[in-house]
C-alpha cells in the first residue's frame, strides 16, 4: 500500500487552562484524496489542523510526508502543507497583495525575481493577477480568500489544509472557490459547516465530535447519519 | 475617513510619485529645518516654502485645496497657543508658531501624499532607522483600519442594545466602557497571535523579508539636491533681504 | 499632547532627537529579545488597537468624555520595551500620516511619551505590583504616566520661551491633573476587564524585570523634575540666551548647542534647594496617585 500524505494516530492535546480539545485523534490523508471535516463547534477541527504543521504540539504521533511533526522537521513540513486560516485579514498582513503572495517564497530564501515570479503565477492560479498591486484591505472578502490561497500556493505544497474557507463568501463566490479548488492537483483537507461545498468536492467526510472522529464514510453518508443538514421542513414539523 | 484619501493620493503614477522616497525625505528635512530655525524673514520664507509645495502638488496632480484643509488638522491646536502667547503677551511668537507648524505639517503631507506608506518606511530604514521598528511601524497601519472599524462596531453594538450615549459620570457606563475596552484588546491580542500562525505557517523563521528594493538613481540624487539646495538658497538670500 | 513642528527652540528638539534615537534602538533591542522579528505583528496590532481605543468614549461627567492615552496599559500588558516600541511606531503614524506631532519634533514626542511616559508608568507597578497595593499601582502608574508626558510637554514649551502667564499655567495643570487621574481610572479598569476575560493578560512585575529599566523609570521621573524646574528657573529659555549672545553668534543658537552649555548659565545660586523642592513636590505628587489609587481601589472592591 501507498505511504499516507498525512498519518496521525492517538493525537491528544489539551489547552493552557486543561480543557482537552483532542482525546485521541486517529487520521489519514492520501495522494489526490479531498477530505472534509465536519462535525459542531468546539469539537476540535481547528485544533486538529494546527497540528498538522506543528502550530500546536500534543502527544500522540503525527507524520506528514514521511517525517513525524517534531521541531527539526517543521521548516521541511511548512514546506509540504499549507494552511489556509478562516480570517483571511490576519493571513494577509503585507501591504500588498503581491508582496504578501511572495512572502513564503521570499522566506524560503528564493531571489526576489523568483519570488515575483512565483507569485504571479500563484494569483494567476487563482484568478487575482489584476489586483497584485492593491492593498488586502481593500479588496472584496471572496477576493481576499482567493489571495490568502494564493500566498499558500506560492510555496507550492503537497498538501492543502482550508480552515472554513467558505465563511463570509456569497453562494457565486463559494461555487468559485469549489470550481478553482477542484482544478488544484494537490491532496486538500477542508474543515467546513458548508454541506453543499463538501459534497462538490470531497472524495471523504471525518466527523469530529467532542475532540474525537466519531464517524468516517462518504460526505453524503456522514451527513445523513448525522443528521448534519440543515433542514428547514423538518425544522418546520418539529416546531 | 480621510486616512483612506490619503493612501489613495500616494499610489498616483506621476513622475513626483515615483522618485525614490528618500530622495523626498531629504528636502523634507531641509525644508523642516529651516523652517524650524527661521527667525528673521520668517514671512517671506514661509510663503517661498509654500510655492515649492504647491508646485510639488501641481506636479504630483493632488488637489491643492483638498491638501490645505488637510493639513489644517494642526491649526485648533496651534491657534489655542497662539492665543495663549498672544494673551501672555508675545503676539510675534504666537504667529511664528501657527505658520511653522502649518506650513511644516503641508510638506510632511505633500511627501505622504505622494509615497505609499511601506516605501516611505522602508526609505526610513536605509536612513538608518532601525527596521523592527519600522515593521512595527507598517502592522500598525496595516491594521488600524481593520482595528478601528472593529471598535467602531463595537459601539454600535453597544447603542443597539440601549447603552445610551451618556456623558454624565455613571459607574456602570465607565465599567461597560472598560468592559468594551478589554474586548477589544483580548481580540487585538488574538488577531496578532492569527497573523504570527499565518507567518509561521508560510515559512517565517526569524526575519521578514521584503520584496521591494529601492533604486536611487541620477534623477532622485538630481531632484534631492537641486530642491535642498534651492531651500537653503531662498532662505540664505530672504533673511539677507529682510 | 502632541508637540508640532515650529513650538520648540532648535536646540531643545534637536537634543531630544538625538535623545531619542540611541533610547528607541535600545528598547527595539530588548522589546525583539533574540533578534527576531516575531513579536513585530504582536506590537503592531496593538498599536493599532491604542488607535481604535481612542473611539470608544468613557463618560467622565460635566458632559465630557475621555479616552484612554494607553502607554501604562501597553506595559503592563506587553512589557516596558515593548511599550515603548509600540508607542513610538504609534507617535510616528501620528506625525506622518494625522499631522498630529511634528517631525523634527518627533524626538521630543517620543522621549515624553514612549520613553519616559512609559517608564513612568511602569514604574509603581514594577515596584508594587504584586500584592496588596497591586490596585493602587496600576492607578498611579496610569496617572504618573499621562502626568510625566504632560508635564515634560510643558517644560520643553517653556524651555523654548514660549510665554504662558501664571493663570494659564495654573489652569493647565489643573486639567493635566484630571486627565491623569481619568487615565488612571481608564486604565485600572481596562486592566480589571481584562483579567476577567482572561486571567494571563497582564504580566507580572517580575516578568522581564531589570535593574536597567527600573533605574531609567527612576530617571524618567527625576528628569521630568529637572524639566520642570529647569523651565520655571528660566522662563525665556533659549529666548533670553540668543538676546544674550548677540546677534553677531546668533547662528550659534541656530545649530544644535547642546544643553550642557547653558544650563551651567542658568542656574542660580540656590538651586540644590529648588531641585530639592521640586522632587519633593513631585513625591508628593505620586504619594498623592497613589492614596487616590488606594482609595479607587478599596471603592471598587467593596
Amino acid at each position: 500500500m501507498k505511504r499516507p500524505l498525512i498519518e496521525v494516530t492517538n493525537l491528544r492535546f489539551s489547552y493552557g487552562d486543561g480543557r482537552a480539545a483532542l482525546k485521541g485523534v486517529d487520521f489519514r490523508l492520501d495522494e489526490g484524496e479531498c477530505v472534509a471535516l465536519l462535525g459542531p463547534n468546539g469539537s476540535g477541527k481547528t485544533t486538529f489542523v494546527a497540528h498538522l504543521n506543528g502550530l500546536l504540539q500534543g502527544e500522540g504521533a503525527i507524520e506528514v510526508c514521511g517525517m513525524p511533526v517534531a521541531r527539526r522537521n517543521l521548516a521541511a513540513i511548512r514546506r509540504k502543507i499549507g494552511i489556509v486560516f478562516q480570517d483571511s485579514e490576519s493571513q494577509l498582513f503585507m501591504p500588498t497583495v503581491l508582496e504578501d503572495v511572495a512572502f513564503g517564497p521570499l522566506q524560503r530564501g528564493l531571489s526576489r525575481e523568483q519570488a515575483v515570479d512565483r507569485a504571479m503565477a500563484a494569483l494567476k492560479t487563482v484568478g487575482m493577477e489584476d489586483a497584485a498591486g492593491r492593498a488586502p484591505y481593500h479588496l472584496s472578502a471572496g477576493e481576499q480568500k482567493r489571495v490568502a490561497i494564493a500566498g499558500v500556493l506560492a510555496t507550492e505544497p503537497e498538501i492543502l489544509a482550508l480552515d472554513e474557507p467558505t465563511t463570509f463568501l456569497d453562494p457565486p463566490g463559494q461555487r468559485a472557490l469549489a470550481e478553482l479548488l477542484l482544478a488544484l492537483p494537490q491532496a486538500k483537507i477542508v474543515v467546513t459547516h458548508n454541506i453543499p461545498f463538501a459534497l462538490a468536492l470531497c472524495s471523504r467526510a471525518v466527523f469530529f465530535e467532542g475532540g474525537l472522529v466519531s464517524a468516517e464514510g462518504s460526505v453524503a453518508d456522514v451527513v445523513r447519519r448525522f443528521a448534519w443538514q440543515f433542514d428547514l421542513k423538518a425544522a418546520q414539523s418539529r416546531g | 475617513m480621510h486616512h483612506i484619501v490619503l493612501d489613495r493620493w500616494s499610489r498616483g503614477g506621476t513622475a513626483f510619485h515615483q522618485l525614490d522616497p528618500r530622495a523626498k525625505i531629504v528636502p523634507l528635512l531641509v525644508l523642516l529645518i529651516a523652517l524650524a530655525t527661521a527667525q528673521r524673514g520668517l514671512a517671506a520664507f514661509s510663503c517661498a516654502a509654500l510655492a515649492l509645495i504647491v508646485a510639488a502638488l501641481l506636479t504630483a496632480r493632488i488637489p491643492i485645496a483638498a491638501a490645505f484643509a488637510r493639513a489644517a488638522i494642526v491649526l485648533p491646536f496651534t491657534l489655542v497657543f497662539a492665543l495663549t502667547c498672544w494673551l501672555s503677551g508675545d503676539l510675534a511668537r504666537g504667529e511664528a508658531m501657527a505658520v511653522k507648524s502649518y506650513v511644516s505639517a503641508l510638506a510632511v503631507l505633500t511627501v505622504v501624499a505622494t509615497t505609499p506608506l511601506p516605501s516611505l518606511l522602508r526609505g526610513l530604514e536605509l536612513l538608518r532607522i532601525p527596521s523592527f521598528l519600522l515593521t512595527v511601524t507598517q502592522f500598525v497601519y496595516r491594521y488600524l483600519f481593520v482595528i478601528s472599524e472593529e471598535g467602531q462596531h463595537m459601539s454600535k453594538a453597544a447603542a443597539a442594545r440601549g447603552a445610551a450615549e451618556r456623558h454624565w459620570f455613571s459607574p456602570s457606563a465607565f465599567r461597560a466602557a472598560a468592559g468594551a475596552l478589554g474586548v477589544l484588546f483580548a481580540r487585538s491580542y488574538g488577531r496578532a497571535a492569527g497573523i504570527h500562525d499565518a507567518m509561521l505557517a508560510r515559512g517565517f523563521h526569524g526575519h521578514i523579508h521584503t520584496l521591494s528594493r529601492l533604486r536611487f538613481r541620477a534623477r532622485d540624487a538630481a531632484f534631492a539636491s537641486a530642491v535642498s539646495l534651492a531651500v537653503v538658497a531662498l532662505r540664505l538670500a530672504l533673511e539677507r533681504i529682510a | 499632547m502632541h508637540i508640532p513642528d515650529g513650538f520648540l527652540a532648535t536646540p531643545v528638539w534637536a537634543a531630544l532627537d538625538i535623545a531619542a534615537a540611541p533610547a528607541v534602538g535600545y528598547m527595539a533591542r530588548r522589546a525583539q529579545r533574540g533578534f527576531d522579528d516575531a513579536k513585530a505583528p504582536l506590537l503592531g496590532v496593538m498599536g493599532a488597537f491604542v488607535f481604535a481605543a481612542q473611539m470608544i468614549n468613557f463618560p467622565v461627567g460635566v458632559g465630557a468624555s475621555d479616552h484612554l492615552v494607553g502607554g501604562a496599559l501597553l506595559a503592563y500588558t506587553l512589557g516596558p520595551a515593548a511599550a515603548s516600541v509600540t508607542m513610538t511606531a504609534i507617535l510616528a503614524i501620528q506625525a506622518l500620516v494625522f499631522q498630529d506631532g511634528g517631525i523634527l519634533a518627533l524626538g521630543a514626542n517620543t522621549v515624553n511619551m514612549a520613553i519616559l511616559g512609559v517608564l513612568a508608568g511602569y514604574l509603581p507597578f514594577y515596584l508594587w505590583g504584586q500584592g496588596r497595593g497591586r490596585k493602587a499601582a496600576i492607578f498611579a502608574g496610569g496617572a504618573l504616566s499621562a502626568l510625566v508626558c504632560a508635564v515634560m510637554a510643558v517644560s520643553e514649551l517653556l524651555l523654548s520661551g514660549v510665554r504662558v502667564s501664571m493663570s494659564i499655567l495654573s489652569v493647565s495643570a489643573a486639567v493635566f491633573l484630571v486627565s491623569a487621574i481619568l487615565e488612571g481610572a481608564i486604565t485600572l479598569a481596562v486592566i480589571e476587564a481584562l483579567e476577567n476575560i482572561q486571567p494571563g493578560f497582564v504580566k507580572k512585575p517580575g516578568e522581564g524585570r531589570s535593574f536597567a529599566l527600573g533605574a531609567a523609570a527612576l530617571a524618567a521621573l527625576v528628569l521630568s523634575t529637572v524639566g520642570v524646574l529647569f523651565a520655571s528657573t528660566a522662563p525665556d529659555g533659549l529666548a533670553w540666551l540668543s538676546e544674550k549672545a548677540g546677534v553677531s553668534s546668533r547662528a550659534k543658537s541656530l545649530v544644535a548647542t547642546p544643553l550642557a552649555d547653558y544650563q551651567a548659565q542658568f542656574l542660580p545660586a540656590g538651586w540644590h534647594a529648588k531641585a530639592l523642592a521640586g522632587l519633593a513636590g513631585l513625591a508628593a505628587v505620586y504619594a498623592a496617585c497613589i492614596a487616590i489609587g488606594r482609595l479607587v481601589a478599596r471603592k471598587r472592591s467593596a
